[in-house]
């Protein structure tokens, strides 16, 4: 701890080096300016050759002495501050957090510093991309929302965790699994399976899927967040594991495995970390309805919003893969899209005991 | 019915039925005993007498509860006092009194159903003979036959009143006129009959009486006290606005005394009376014009009866409806009258004349919002005469907008953190709408009014101020409408509501329309200073902030000063300097280039302000309400300031402005007194006397 205090880590340097800016800005009589990589589908693209979404080197900047942005930048380098603090503390916090410790009113006046936690959010990612810094390094966690099961061992503040001997609830995924924090100990599994919803994964887990299958089960109810995305990146690189990805017949759900395989386009630079290249989609495909049988009463009619969505999927670059195309214009054309849960209309261990096994056995997935 | 048919016993539910059903076939006389002979209706049928008729609908006259009556009372008395003194060109002078009745024990005036109303007025006063009738006899009066503009129009108002105290509390009418300090004040009790509308003279005496001249009415009538919205009060106060010249003093049944200075000096200039104009006369008028004309031909008739119309006219007229000029009027009937009187409506006839009607005039209204509203920003705007149905008429439109400086500046409460989700006070204040007709308040019926529709349908938008779909504009905002006419069309009998004709409400549209112009521009500049000096706050409060974060990140070896200097430095560079006050132009006629305005600032005021009644200030009783202090003190200072800054250009201006505004009305009222007027005119305000400095 002492040391810490002493000499500043590398993040703390580079937030540190916000202040600079400002310093050195006013100095010479200049705009203070920041310049932040811009997180939009503008400004990424897609890697063919490593199969991720990349970030592109277009920056937006921020001034300070501009009506628009003087409150954001202001909001920056209280963030920052806010961050240097952690750094220097060697604690870990969350984003809510954040934002309630660098809420305060500016003096003589009404006005807040943040309203809202949506202010402080974006501020924050804007800082990790600008810096380049992970929200780890960052020492930023997110909730805990994700549950793996299966023959898998971590160390974990080095406490053995063994994933096959926690019942069916598993255990529960902490929002940073780097190496330091999160030890894979031993894992005999022949591959992953993530599944977008809980609820699903639950029966498999009570089911004992991955114990005849020997596989792990892994879900980060809904989007996976990034600790579930990284520890699964974790597993395929480390010990090799396959992932299939196991989601609703929507175009939320082509959209999670899109993410899960080359990264999201909000956090395009963290790609390299947590994308997945290999993950294979395994269903719930457009053509399942009718490969196993599933009535149309079961489906649910694509809204609007699910129409755009869809169109908008097929024109990005991951998705032009011809099969893909088929794959999306297929759930197009029959109008309704269909969840993981309406399987169970055929048989409440209809995915345990039919679908799953036969999609494996005829190595029936989308790359 | 249906239960009552199923309740009843048998043999009285067909009974009903047929009774019911079949009034009007007689030839079923199965029942003779139940049908009535035309010689039995007969007997039964008589004449209604008006007064009767009345007693029965009085809410047609604005006596439907016993809160809208007492106001009603209160307002018939003080538009006849008003009419009176205008008409004898009598700066109007005019006191009302509410007190309590009740027999013995003290009640308190919000819950107390007697009322005595007391209205004096310093006007020419009553010939005695005249008396009875005025305020016993329904119907009559001066007003109705002449097409003139007026307050009152049908002669019902004070002996509706005073019928509607008989009704109530058995109580006659009181009457104290004097015609001049020569002549005796006459003590009149009055009542009226009824039946035969003829009044009944209680009591008749000469008394002493300590005015030199003028009339009171005293009635006793069935009432309940309310303040707020369309209590006496504000009829008063909305009476004040639009007759800046007239003085009210107003003693509460709670005892207190609220005066409503003078603060215009002028009478408004007498209206003149106008022959009917032939495209506002319904054929059924017409037939009853030829029948009563002194005219022996019918052109004769056409043009002395009507206005607009010359002999020539005429007899082109009588050409196109192949009628002969000569033809006794009265021998024209039937479809040779119809087809005359189409042959009239078809004829290209020039427009009423127009001076017949005095509106308030941009000026008076100025003053008349200045000094009962609080606000920054005033404006007025007369339209030029328009005619409906053949009669002409006047639109009026004001606006006081915003709160006054002071008040703003008032020590708010200390500013208190904001939790999330608590946002700014919305300010969701909807716009108030004053109504008028002749000068008389409306208060009723606003939704129905032709003004209040106008104001709907008015886009304040464009003018900067808020207005969501089919509602009133948001804002601290007062909106006053007014429609002289020489025939107001209202709604009902009760005069509550202007009806809506398209030229009324065209005329409305554009009045509100300029003064939103003006409102817009003012709101506009206004809002453009406060963003380049919000521009420069945002940077001195957020400099702070940014200082701070370095100095902590820099761990607290930062020289702060140095470096929230030169962010300050930065900041008072891109901001432009100090250049925020000349956002403001000040240019063009008016304040800031808007005619016809008031704008109030911290510094003073800028516009045509005419200083409120000099008289009334300096024997000001404790009870006059503060804001009329905090006006005088504006205007003397802002007097002291104009006096300061080059004087001779500026009173030559004021005498350049007004000379013009007398020509134009002059020209706009070409009466016949109008030498009368000037001697009233000459002797205005000490306009630029500053008032003692205390």
């Amino acid at each position: 701890m002492a040391t810490k205090e002493t000499k500043a880590t590398p993040v703390e340097k580079k937030l540190i080096g916000l202040a600079d800016i400002v310093i050195q800005a006013a100095d010479r009589s200049k705009d203070p300016t920041l310049s932040i990589p811009i997180r939009a589908l503008s400004n990424v693209s897609f890697n063919e050759r490593k199969g991720l979404i990349e970030m592109g080197d277009k920056k937006q900047t921020r001034t300070f002495f501009n009506v628009g942005m003087a409150k954001k930048f202001m909001q920056t380098v209280l963030v920052a501050d806010a961050l240097a603090e952690l750094q220097r503390a060697d604690l870990t916090t969350s984003l809510r957090e954040i934002y309630y410790r660098t809420k305060h009113t500016i003096k003589d006046s009404h006005e807040n510093t943040f309203d809202t936690q949506d202010e402080s959010d974006p501020v924050i990612e804007d800082l990790e991309v600008s810096l380049a810094a992970l929200r780890e390094e960052l020492h930023v966690r997110a909730e805990n929302s994700g549950s793996i099961v299966g023959p898998v061992v971590f160390g974990d503040d080095g406490d053995r965790v063994d994933c096959s001997k926690l019942g069916k609830g598993g255990y529960s995924v902490p929002s940073i699994v780097e190496p330091e924090y999160l030890e894979i100990r031993r894992c005999t599994a022949d591959f992953l399976l993530l599944v977008e919803k809980g609820t699903q994964w639950n029966r498999l887990s009570e089911d004992k899927f991955w114990r005849r299958y020997n596989c792990v089960l892994l879900t980060g109810n809904g989007q996976p967040p990034r600790g579930v995305r990284r520890l699964a990146r974790r597993l395929h690189e480390e010990h090799k594991l396959p992932v299939y990805v196991l989601v609703d017949n929507d175009p939320w759900g082509y959209y999670i495995y899109s993410v899960v395989k080359q990264g999201s386009i909000n956090l395009a630079f963290e790609s390299q970390r947590m994308a997945i290249p290999k993950a294979k989609f395994i269903g719930l495909s457009s053509a399942d309805p009718e490969r196993y049988g599933l009535p149309r009463n079961v489906g649910i009619k694509l809204n609007e919003k699910d129409i755009a969505r869809a169109k908008e999927l097929m024109n990005y670059q991951w998705f032009k893969k011809p099969a893909w195309q088929t794959e999306i214009k297929r759930m197009l054309t029959s109008g309704l899209k269909y969840e993981l849960d309406a399987l169970a209309n055929k048989d409440f261990q209809y995915l345990t005991k039919k679908y799953l096994p036969g999609k494996l056995k005829e190595k029936d997935w989308l790359d | 019915m249906t239960r009552k048919h199923a309740t009843t016993p048998s043999s009285s539910a067909p009974a009903s039925a047929t009774s019911e059903t079949e009034p009007s076939v007689p030839k079923k006389a199965a029942k003779p005993a139940q049908q009535v002979t035309a010689v039995e209706m007969g007997a039964r049928q008589r004449e209604i007498s008006v007064a009767e008729f009345f007693t029965k609908n009085r809410h047609l006259l604005g006596f439907d509860n016993p809160r809208k009556a007492l106001l009603t009372c209160v307002k018939e008395a003080v538009d006849n006092a008003l009419d009176a003194c205008e008409e004898a060109g009598i700066l109007p002078d005019v006191t009302v009194k509410l007190e309590v009745v009740s027999n013995g024990v003290p009640i308190a005036p919000s819950q107390a159903t007697r009322f005595r109303v007391t209205v004096t007025d310093n006007g020419p006063g009553i010939v005695r003979q005249q008396i009875p009738r005025i305020f016993a006899k329904l119907l009559y009066g001066s007003k109705f036959h002449r097409l003139r503009m007026s307050r009152g129009q049908q002669g019902i108002g004070i002996s509706a009143a005073g019928m509607y105290g008989q009704l109530t509390t058995g109580k006659p009418v009181k009457i104290i006129s004097r015609t001049s300090s020569r002549a005796a004040a006459h003590f009149f009790e009055v009542q009226i009959d009824t039946k035969k509308n003829e009044p009944l003279v209680h009591e008749s005496k000469q008394i002493e009486w300590d005015q030199p001249q003028g009339t009171q009415v005293m009635l006793e009538v069935e009432g309940k006290y309310q303040k707020g919205r369309a209590s006496v009060e504000e009829w008063l106060e909305q009476t004040s606005i639009a007759n800046p010249h007239i003085k009210l003093t107003y003693h509460t049944p709670e005892g207190e005394t609220k005066e409503y200075s003078r603060a215009y000096h002028e009478l408004p200039p007498s209206p003149r009376e106008i022959k009917p104009h032939p495209y506002g006369i319904e054929f059924g008028m017409f037939l009853k014009m030829l029948q009563d004309t002194k005219g022996h031909s019918l052109s004769g008739f056409l043009a002395s009866d009507f206005c607009r119309v010359s002999p020539q006219l005429a007899d082109e007229i009588c050409k196109e409806a192949k009628v002969s000029p000569h033809t006794k009027p009265r021998d024209l009937k039937g479809g040779d009258a119809e087809r005359f009187y189409r042959t009239i409506q078809e004829t290209k006839i020039m427009a009423p004349p127009t001076n017949c009607i005095s509106p308030i005039g941009e000026k008076a209204i100025l003053s008349g919002l200045y000094k009962q509203i609080k606000g920054e920003f005033y404006t007025a705007v007369s339209r030029p005469p328009a005619v409906y149905r053949g009669n002409p008429f006047i639109i009026e439109a004001g606006l006081a907008y915003g709160s006054r400086p002071e008040d703003r500046n008032k020590p708010q409460q200390p500013a208190v953190p904001k939790a999330e989700g608590e946002g700014e006070e919305e300010d969701s204040e909807l716009a108030r709408v004053i109504r008028y007709a002749n000068r008389v308040p409306l208060l009723y019926q606003q939704s129905a009014c032709a003004t209040f529709k106008a104001v709907l349908g008015t886009t304040w938008k464009n003018y900067g101020v808020a207005q969501s779909r089919g509602a009133l504009p948001a804002g601290p905002m007062v909106i006053f409408v007014h429609m002289a006419s020489v025939w107001v069309p209202f709604t009902s009998e009760s005069k509550e509501a202007i009806a809506d004709y398209d030229e009324i409400q065209k005329e409305i549209r554009l009045a509100l329309r300029e003064c939103g112009r003006r409102l817009g521009l003012f709101v506009r500049r206004r809002e453009r200073a406060a963003s380049e000096f919000r521009r420069r706050n945002i940077f001195e409060l957020y400099i702070e902030e940014v200082v701070e974060a370095c100095n902590r990140l820099k761990g607290g070896k930062l020289l702060k000063d140095k470096l929230k200097m030169q962010l300050q430095q930065i900041a008072t560079s891109r901001t432009g300097g100090m250049k925020t006050d000349e956002a403001l132009g000040k240019a063009g006629v008016g304040p800031e280039g808007l005619p016809h305005s008031i704008i109030v600032t911290g510094e003073g005021v800028e516009g045509d302000v005419e200083p409120v009644d000099q008289a009334r200030t300096d024997t000001a009783p404790s009870s006059v309400p503060v804001e009329t202090d905090l006006l005088g003190d504006e205007v003397s200072s802002e007097v002291e300031s104009e006096k300061k800054r080059t004087k001779p250009a500026e009173a030559q201006g004021k005498a350049a402005k007004s000379s013009k505004g007398k020509a134009g009305q002059a020209a706009l009222f070409d009466s016949p007194d109008r030498s009368s007027r000037r001697n009233t005119s000459k002797k205005p305000v000490p306009a630029s006397q500053p008032r003692g400095k205390k």
